[in-house]
């Protein structure tokens, strides 16, 4: 029983979806770019009581949130070694990869100094009581851990076949070299990053639930709790497989290709677990605290929380537990779209609803130059993703439709 | 370009191997009792915004004149402290006999356990050993989380500034200090509604006042322990919920945060201990579940 193979998806590349992506996403990077010669005041509505908008979280709190997949499906396959779930690490590393990738850009422009943001790596500057230190470090570490776990793939695809165009040829033989070095030393610790990439994201994960904790005055009670960071990092789980599904269904329809419903209902049948634990964990920190009291004062606070836990954890939690729901692509993805959403939505209520400044005149509401750049790095994030599925081998495709290449380092990863 | 970034960065690990020391340090340093403060007596204030006057005039603020800041109309609207204005004096109702309001000058409170400092992941923010919470724009990514993290809502932003905005906030006038000189606002206040000294002092003088006059005064000094004490401290004819100062408990707000983190990274144990149990996990379980199975990992 041999695995489908991944390999590179031959399809054009623009389709008139593809097209109005590209249009958002240059109406993003040219706010972007504007955003760099103008500043934060001429582009976002952030003032001094309102000091973090979209950008931190959609851009950064959701980004880090959705890119979960990475860690789950890599602890799922290779720590916990079902097998069967193989073909999704790759997409779901892809994710992750770019994933952090774009948090760090739209990060880098919600930075007032951007320019400064190695400064956590120089010592003399550390700062351990920091919550938003340990989550740089963490997210730094964790992103070059994503790259070289992507190096496998790399080597998969042009070990052997570097072939550089006109004078560049000159350095295909130290190309070749380059790829059969990493192969080979990356072959033997492969296995150890992978392990670091989990333990890097338990750590940054749950601290991103632990930043607002510091402002207990400003925080609504519905979402003010010291066990934010386990909500955070259990949410995070959750959201893993549900990211993974969401995307393998877009991306096949996408593509035309056969979504491997086998695997996706396999991976929606954990879902319901870890969305109970979640949810449970969020019933008896709101009944601890005495907070449930304001779920029903019909605030827009608690209608956003109700809109996040009953649309995004409760409703997703019944569709997956039904065993005909998941074997319908329709119903999987809504599950898996109810709970990426749900997870997206507490992220922008801690970050944003929840917040509630002392001395705010006027509520924040994005600018349409915030909205523009998020969406236009959203809309980057896809095309991205599109063009790297057409030139790695990431997608798997039913067997025989293109010859598997494998290579050390994914041999020795099967054996350790 | 890259290249540049690079050297950078081979300067940065000569430097770390010197200040490799230095970066286990924690910010726990409570301010001793030498530490100094100042006591706002808002019974006293006249609310003539000549503190304002002088905080503007020795921070370099605005271009503004001293007429500017004669208008006592601007008062009544809860302004509050932004980049270009370190102080404001807002008025409140303190149920004066003669009807008229009372005054209270608001700036950073300059905590002996800031939240801002606590926060700030490069140490741009750090508390004094003589008071002041100072800011160094040098190591500053401009995140903004000290914004978030401020209790009081002191900390204001350069928006304005694409290039090199700052964190705007009291400094307390730390440099004048350093010189044995008080704080700008303090020399010009006419009235004495701003007492600088010892913060220990100030605190016996708040309570000696009290006594003193207790119908002049709430029994309560407002930043002997709000979110674990202040440097600046106030004196209020009413609940200082009547005023424009936040109610808070007596903890300090890093305790929220460092208690979860400095838990998660005890000595490191738990990070290494969930790298080995899934290290283990990953060695013991291979054997059983891969027993007959041929399959690759070409997928």
């Amino acid at each position: 029983m041999a695995h489908d193979a991944a390999a590179p998806v031959r399809a054009p590349y623009f389709t008139t979806g593809v097209k109005i992506l590209t249009a958002i996403a240059g109406i993003g990077i040219a706010v972007y770019l504007y955003r760099l010669i103008a500043g934060l005041g001429a582009v976002t509505n952030l003032d001094n009581q309102y000091p973090w908008g979209i950008w931190i979280a959609i851009d950064v709190a959701c980004g880090v949130a959705l890119a979960a997949g990475g860690f789950t499906t890599a602890a799922l396959v290779h720590i916990f070694h079902q097998e069967k779930y193989h073909p999704v690490v790759r997409p779901a590393l892809l994710t992750a990869l770019l994933g952090y990738t774009f948090v760090v850009i739209g990060l880098l422009a919600d930075l007032g100094r951007y320019y400064n943001v190695w400064h956590p790596m120089i010592p003399f500057m550390w700062q351990g009581n920091s919550v938003l230190f340990e989550v740089g470090i963490c997210v730094m570490i964790y992103l070059t851990v994503l790259y070289i776990e992507f190096v496998p793939i790399v080597v998969e695809r042009f070990a052997g076949r570097v072939h550089l165009p006109g004078r560049l040829s000159a350095l295909n033989r130290l190309g070749e070299a380059a790829l059969r070095l990493a192969d080979k030393t990356l072959g033997r610790f492969l296995s150890l990053f992978l392990i670091a990439g989990v333990v890097l994201s338990c750590l940054h994960q749950s601290s991103l639930g632990t930043l607002m904790v510091i402002a207990p005055t400003k925080m609504h009670p519905l979402w003010w709790t010291p066990m934010s960071p386990l909500l955070f990092l259990m949410s995070a789980v959750a959201v893993g497989f549900p990211m993974v599904i969401f995307e393998s269904i877009l991306a096949s329809r996408s593509f035309k290709l056969k979504p491997e419903l086998d695997i996706l209902s396999g991976l929606a049948r954990i879902i319901p677990i870890l969305l109970g634990f979640y949810f449970a964990v969020k019933v008896v920190d709101l009944v601890l605290r005495g907070a449930w009291v304001y779920l029903f004062d019909g605030s827009p606070a608690s209608v956003m929380y109700i809109l996040e836990v009953g649309g995004g954890v409760v409703l997703p939690l019944v569709i997956l537990m039904l065993p005909k729901a998941r074997r319908s692509i329709g119903w999987l993805f809504a599950g898996a779209a109810l709970t990426v959403g749900g997870v997206a939505l507490n992220r922008i209520n801690v970050f944003l609803v929840a917040y509630r400044p002392l001395y705010a005149e006027k509520t924040y509401f994005p600018s349409p130059f915030e909205i523009a750049l998020t969406v236009g790095l959203i809309a980057l994030l896809v095309l991205v993703y599109r063009a790297a599925v057409m030139i790695f081998p990431v997608i798997a495709l039913p067997a025989g439709a293109a010859p598997a290449v494998t290579r050390n380092a994914d041999k020795a990863l099967a054996g350790a | 370009m890259k290249r540049r970034d690079i050297l950078k960065f081979a300067g940065a690990g000569g430097a770390m191997l010197l200040a490799g020391q230095a970066a286990a340090k924690t910010n726990r340093t409570t301010t001793n009792g030498d530490a100094f403060g100042v006591l706002v007596d808002t019974t006293v204030c006249i609310g003539c915004r000549k503190c304002e006057w002088g905080c503007n005039q020795t921070n370099a603020l605005t271009t503004q004149d001293a007429k500017a800041f004669e208008d006592k109309t601007v008062c009544q609207t809860h302004r509050r402290p932004a980049a270009d204005a370190f102080t404001v004096v807002n008025a409140f109702d303190g149920r004066r006999a003669d009807g008229q309001p009372s005054y209270m000058k608001i700036q950073c409170l300059h905590c002996d356990r800031p939240a801002c400092v606590s926060a700030c992941l490069v140490g741009a923010l750090q508390k004094t050993p003589r008071g002041p919470v100072v800011y160094d724009a040098w190591k500053c990514m401009g995140c903004r989380y000290c914004m978030v993290a401020c209790p009081f809502q002191i900390p204001a932003y350069e928006y304005s500034d694409p290039l090199t905005p700052r964190v705007r906030k009291c400094t307390f006038c730390a440099d004048r200090l350093a010189e044995g000189k008080r704080p700008g606002c303090v020399e010009i206040c006419p009235n004495e509604a701003l007492m600088f000294g010892k913060r220990s002092e100030l605190v016996s003088l708040a309570y000696t006042r009290i006594r003193q006059f207790p119908d002049r005064y709430v029994d309560h000094v407002y930043g002997e322990h709000e979110a674990g004490g202040t440097s600046w401290m106030y004196l209020a004819p009413v609940d200082f919920v009547k005023t424009e100062l936040p109610a808070l408990g007596s903890k300090p707000m890093p305790e929220y945060t460092e208690t979860i983190q400095h838990g998660v990274f005890k000595w490191f144990i738990p990070p290494v201990l969930l790298y080995g149990l899934l290290g283990l996990s990953m060695v013991s379980l291979k054997s059983d579940e891969r027993d007959g199975k041929g399959d690759g990992h070409g997928a």
